[in-house]
């Protein structure tokens, strides 16, 4: 029982990392309809300048939490400021084109932050920085729960609550919401289309940033290719949760955390990475809009 | 127009005979290496070049191999078997090179050492652990373990030094060399009387192990062996002591670089793990190699830069010894290679062409990797 | 019967180059010649599915490991029955070439199974989800053969016999593009370009979209079968890293490159993309950063690719050639 209990933290510790990139996918794809690959490199992104920044301005072995925050800050800034490139260069060109343009300008876009990393950061492992005291919160009842694995899960609930309240409580989201209904419509009611797609990505960027900076304090080891798995696995997440649907995208990174868990616990750990795509083309094929999707009319 | 297409098609087979028939210089000996400089296991591909260069730095220094100064030819595979076979096809016929050096992963140098063997150039592969490598041909080399040893040599280990009655097995599934060492250790340590509790996986790659460790913590092994490369390990010691699990982690010589000890932290300490060398025996040849690499590269070396520097001293020497480089007598020249003074230890090449070493155990103490005890082969 | 007759010479000539090149050129140039002919059945094979019919797969590396993981198995594992059977009676060249053309037949066989297995359920997706989708089977196909210890797991594949060489691939390199050219370039393959523009308004018109999208996805595998199989033989060593989805991205940059639509177009960039990193070997280093950057830029000013929906007509630059030169000789 113990046994089980603690596989079910590790899936939710490990889920919520998953969520935290699912917001920022399910984000884009319900403002853009598209499949932004490059999400992935942009949480490693996030975790490559949280680490850099550390050694360049931090005393090696410093531990607090204003650092750690400050850092926090740091990345989902500059993540933020790189989506912002990234759509402006990459994407907005291409609004008019067909869908696998742009498709396959993301997957550009990918594949040049992946290569780029391993040139400017190079391609061995680093350390991230200690920057919070990993300690057991309930020492002795034989099931391990850190400080930072529940404060990776607060900050994705708190991400995605604040993001819940931006989308259907203030204009701005009113405004997200209108473009996702349908960009035309939406510029011809005097939104600018092109400042709330930028809004977009910005926020999903520093979501994913965050996510970066949370991976690299949980699991210290950091690589330009970190983001190639979690962000394939994350979109997944974010299907599987409904794509466009902010809780959906929580719930579905959850589920995706507890079920690699258990298969791996439990089933066998050697078709790891294949659960996620199986899950996928099950949730494709049975249920495409899914958990929390609205049905739609059109296929899908 | 038909002139001008005429002249357009002329001078690009000019250039392009030009570039064919390249001869090398005869005051030059050209050596090639085949690396995973770039793609998914690139930081091994660096590092084991790292150790190359440097050695051929140094041989340049103190005057080159037979009055002549040594080039190196480096070809990046980007960690694609069918890659590595095309970049040493251009090292045999472009660049002519008398050897070749390469590669770290066994399924790559599987992929070009048949090219070698045909053209009758000797290869000297560094890491490669599979035993398969080298039974390609006489002419190819290498100048590390080869799984079985590794692996048994561990599971004697457990069971006699550490008195291990059971173990549990976390091996990484997408490397033939974790898979082959985890095979190997699982079959001397049933020999030896012990219980594998439970033999589970991981991918290269992955960073989350709590799923795995947490069933590992569940059958309570008295050890539990980790074959993997340090890119994992560090975050493995680290998830397990998280969870609770304080019996000893065991691995492998790819647990050899800097990076297990950063990484892994405190929860690195108790562990043991095989390898070729101790970065602290006083011997001046490891001393000196560990100073000179640090002076170049401002780093620690892990396994494969030492491995890389071996591989081309062993060629170097082995060069001298036969005066020449052409591929019969090169070859014969490596063969007969005894106790030459590598940094990973006194390397014999064996009638299977392996190296045989004394295997050192190390154990992580303290934050520092230290010698524990020795094994002969 | 005059078109047999042509075929046979041609089959013959290939035969005859092939040999004529295994023994006086320069083993590198083979290997880079021979790759790039597989290279183009890749790439001729995914415009099939992506370009023609519209449906962005991203999964061919999935079909082409089925293909060469299960030709190999053929030759590996039934090889030494096959040769002891044949051996007294054609010799042991004529078994290899029976050996061969089994294991070809088996692997293309397998891989086109899996394409229909693959289209039929994921048809009715949108493009975007169809490339996951794709994505996602191309991984499972990998990582279930990385697993099996039966085709080497981990540590490769060894001991296939090296039966493919430049004749063979060639000759499959002229039967893709033959195949594909007949299925598009007619009045039925219409159907397909109708089907990728909109295959709504395409069963509007009474064209079976999905049995065209079948058609697709099953011939598209069927050569990456074949590919893959040729490429076992000829590198006579497997590994679940030769078919990661980099390489489905690599044939998917090819395909793109010449244009989604255009025959030559993808046989002209696979060679291109193919001889490209063996000139810039100097640039290693930055060879992917150059790809992604090609890749976005190429999306930004020429989405259609170089040659877009057309083929590469050189008629017009001969007959200009004719002119100038009857206009030199007056």
């Amino acid at each position: 029982m113990n046994e089980f209990l603690q596989q079910i933290v590790n899936g939710i510790a490990w889920g919520s990392i998953y969520a935290l990139i699912a917001l920022g996918y399910t984000m884009v794809y319900g403002v853009l309809r598209l499949i932004n690959f490059a999400h992935g490199d942009v949480y490693m992104i996030g975790a490559m300048v949280a680490y850099y920044a550390a050694r360049a301005l931090l005393a090696p072995e410093t531990s607090s939490a204003a650092a750690f925050f400050a850092l926090l800050a740091l990345s989902m800034v500059s993540c933020g400021a790189l989506g912002f490139l990234i759509e402006r260069l990459a994407y907005r060109p291409l609004r008019r084109a067909p869908k696998l343009t742009a498709l396959i300008t993301a997957i550009g876009v990918s594949l040049l932050l992946e290569n780029g990393g391993q040139l400017v950061f190079g391609p061995d492992p680093k350390f991230f920085p200690q920057l919070l005291e990993t300690h057991e919160l309930f020492p002795g009842s034989g099931i391990v729960v850190t400080n930072v694995q529940l404060l990776v899960l607060a900050v994705s609930l708190t991400l995605m609550v604040g993001l819940q309240i931006l989308v259907f409580r203030t204009r701005v989201g009113t405004a997200l919401r209108a473009v996702s209904y349908s960009a035309e419509a939406a510029s011809l009611m005097g939104i600018d289309v092109d400042r709330v797609i930028s809004l977009t990505f910005v926020l999903g960027s520093m979501l994913a940033g965050a996510a970066g900076v949370l991976v690299g304090l949980s699991n210290p080891k950091i690589e330009p290719l970190m983001g190639i798995m979690p962000g394939l696995k994350a979109f997944v997440a974010a299907v599987v949760g409904g794509i466009g649907n902010i809780p959906g995208a929580m719930a579905g990174g959850i589920l995706m955390g507890l079920s690699e868990v258990l298969v791996v616990g439990y089933v066998s750990s050697t078709y790891r990475d294949a659960i996620a795509f199986v899950i996928l083309i099950v949730v494709l094929l049975v249920r495409p809009s899914g958990l929390f999707g609205a049905s739609l009319q059109e296929k899908v | 127009m038909a002139r001008r297409l005429a002249l357009l098609v002329a001078a690009l087979l000019v250039a392009a005979s030009l570039g064919a028939c390249k001869s090398n210089p005869t005051d030059e000996i050209v050596i090639g290496e085949f690396a995973s400089l770039t793609g998914g296991t690139a930081t091994f591909g660096r590092s084991s070049d790292a150790g190359v260069q440097l050695a051929v730095n140094e041989i340049n220094a103190a005057g080159g191999l037979l009055g002549k100064k040594v080039r190196v030819v480096v070809e990046d595979d980007q960690s694609k078997p069918e890659e590595a076979r095309t970049s040493v096809l251009k090292l045999l016929k472009q660049d002519e090179v008398v050897a070749v050096l390469g590669e770290v992963a066994s399924s790559r140098s599987l992929a070009a050492a048949p090219e070698c063997q045909r053209a009758g150039v000797p290869m000297i592969s560094p890491a490669s652990t599979n035993p398969k490598v080298t039974a390609v041909g006489e002419y190819i080399f290498r100048v590390c373990f080869i799984d079985p040893f590794q692996g048994s040599t561990m599971a004697r280990f457990a069971a006699e030094t550490l008195h291990a009655k059971s173990a549990a097995i976390l091996r990484d599934v997408k490397n033939d060399y974790s898979v082959g060492l985890a095979d190997f250790f699982r079959d001397e340590f049933t020999r030896h009387g012990g219980k594998i509790l439970t033999d589970v996986s991981y991918s290269e790659g992955d960073i989350d192990f709590k799923a795995q460790l947490t069933a590992i913590r569940g059958v309570r092994p008295d050890v539990v062996f980790v074959p993997g490369y340090y890119t994992e390990v560090g975050l493995i010691a680290r998830q397990a002591r998280e969870l609770g699990i304080t019996v000893p982690l065991l691995g492998g010589d790819g647990w050899d670089s800097p990076r297990t000890v950063e990484i892994g932290g405190a929860a690195a300490n108790g562990c043991y793990f095989s390898n070729h060398y101790a970065a602290d025996d006083p011997n001046p040849v490891v001393q000196s190699f560990i100073q000179k690499f640090r002076q170049k590269y401002s780093e620690i070396p892990d396994a494969m830069a030492v491995l890389g520097y071996d591989a081309t001293q062993v060629l170097a020497d082995a060069i001298r010894r036969a005066g020449a480089t052409d591929g019969r007598r090169l070859r014969d020249a490596i063969a007969t290679t005894k106790d030459f003074p590598g940094v990973s230890g006194k390397i014999t090449i064996d009638d299977e062409r392996n190296a045989r070493k004394s295997i050192v155990v190390l154990k992580i103490d303290d934050g520092k990797v230290k010698f524990f005890s020795k094994v002969e082969p | 019967m005059k078109q047999l007759a042509s075929a046979a010479f041609g089959v013959a000539a290939l035969a005859a180059l092939g040999w004529l090149l295994d023994r006086y050129l320069n083993a590198y140039y083979l290997n880079v010649l021979v790759r790039i002919g597989i290279n183009i059945i890749l790439a001729v094979s995914l415009n099939l599915i992506n370009g023609f019919t519209g449906l962005f797969s991203i999964g061919h590396a999935g079909f082409m490991a089925i293909g060469a993981y299960t030709s190999a198995a053929v030759s590996v594992y039934g090889g030494p029955g096959l040769h002891t059977a044949l051996d007294p009676i054609t010799g042991r060249a004529g078994a290899d070439l029976v050996l061969l053309t089994v294991a070809l037949a088996a692997g293309s066989a397998l891989a086109a199974l899996a394409g229909v297995l693959v289209g039929v359920p994921t048809l009715r997706l949108k493009s975007d989800y169809l490339a996951i989708g794709t994505l996602g089977f191309g991984e499972i196909i990998r990582v279930l053969i990385l697993n099996l210890d039966v085709v080497g797991g981990a540590r490769g594949f060894t001991g296939i016999p090296a039966l493919a060489g430049f004749s063979w691939v060639y000759l499959f390199v002229v039967g893709t593009i033959v195949t594909v050219h007949r299925m598009v370039r007619s009045a039925r393959g219409l159907a397909f370009l109708a089907v990728r523009e909109d295959d709504l308004a395409a069963d509007v018109m009474g064209i079976d979209s999905t049995r065209f999208k079948v058609t697709a996805f099953l011939v598209g595998s069927f050569f990456a079968g074949i590919a893959g199989g040729l490429f076992a033989h000829f590198d006579a060593y497997l590994h679940t890293n030769s078919f990661t989805f980099m390489r489905s991205i690599e044939i998917i940059v090819m395909v793109v490159l010449g244009g989604m639509g255009s025959i030559s177009g993808s046989v002209a960039s696979a060679a291109l993309l193919t001889l490209l990193p063996e000139l810039l070997r100097g640039v290693g280093e930055y060879r992917m950063v150059i790809y992604s950057l090609t890749l976005i830029v190429l999306m930004l000013t020429r989405p259609q690719g170089v040659l877009g929906d057309r083929e590469l007509d050189l008629r017009p630059l001969v007959s200009r050639l004719r002119r100038r030169r009857r206009q030199e000789a007056v």
